[in-house]
């Protein structure tokens, strides 16, 4: 067993142990802290594979934006604990069974029929040039050059949306 | 080396997680974080793949995942907001009338 692998095997159960606590804190706040520390966990897993600007994207972004976007919503509507209703009893374990069958399945056919070929070796010394980043910036500027415009407008529908939504309604007269 | 299976696996059960946060959670903003987990394990999957591939195409597209995954947040954000000033609630099963 390399050290690679004990490293992957050591923060994959961080990435799932961090995911659960996410599932089953009663508090909001907490899940939102363990989802931060679980998108903290992936991005390390970026810089494994030798993707260190979208680990540093998922930080900011992710880490940083969404997650501080949502630990205020939860602030600001006092929302951590909701009252318990729950109106289908059988509902969580049919959901736990479901997901179970979801995941046994999916692992199942990953690891015996379905083999992605291939090895992901540690990264490199190139991977932390300039010119690497060079070469996506590339990639995203000329193959990818509509598809980015195309996400700025997506941008800019959701910030007029959010604005029209939240904003308050005049009274006609 | 760690085989390409392991990350997809690992994918596939955070993504299995996820799915679980929307049908069992009745916080609206829990679920909302459900389906950020989803798409986060997608990514995952997606940088693996581009990893093994030699190729940049799969970064790229976990970048434009990024970016929607932000607008998805603030229109989203901004409706559970909506949703409580008029129900008092963010409990999914209190949202079930069309008029509000």
């Amino acid at each position: 067993m390399t050290l690679d692998l004990v490293f992957f095997l050591i923060l994959s159960l961080i990435a799932i142990a961090t995911a659960l606590g996410m599932l089953l804190s009663r508090n909001a706040i907490y899940s939102a802290l363990f989802l931060v520390l679980n998108f903290v966990t992936v991005a390390v897993f970026y810089l494994l594979l030798g993707a260190p600007f979208i680990a540093m994207a998922q930080i900011t972004i992710y880490a940083g934006a969404i997650m501080v976007l949502f630990l205020f919503v939860i602030m600001l509507l006092g929302a951590e604990n909701l009252p318990e209703t729950q109106t289908l009893p059988w509902q969580k374990y049919l959901a736990g069974g479901l997901a179970a069958v979801l995941a046994v399945e999916a692992t199942f056919i990953f690891l015996t029929r379905a083999r992605p070929a291939g090895e992901i070796a540690p990264p490199d010394e190139a991977v932390n040039t300039i010119a690497n980043l060079r070469e996506l910036g590339d990639v995203l500027f000329r193959q990818y050059l509509l598809p980015f415009e195309v996400t700025s407008i997506l941008l800019l529908v959701a910030m007029v949306g959010a604005i029209v939504l939240i904003r308050k309604e005049k009274r006609v007269h | 080396m760690v085989p390409i299976n392991y990350y997809i696996v690992l994918s596939a059960i955070l993504f299995t997680i996820g799915a679980l946060g929307v049908l069992v959670r009745r916080n609206a903003l829990i679920i909302f974080m459900s389906i950020e987990l989803m798409l986060n394990a997608a990514n995952l999957a997606m940088v693996a793949f581009s990893s093994v591939l030699q190729s940049f195409s799969g970064q790229i597209f976990v970048f434009f995942v990024i970016a929607v995954a932000a607008a998805e947040v603030a229109v989203g954000l901004a409706l559970i907001v909506e949703i409580f000033k008029s129900k008092r609630s963010i409990d999914v099963d209190q949202i079930s009338s069309l008029k509000g």
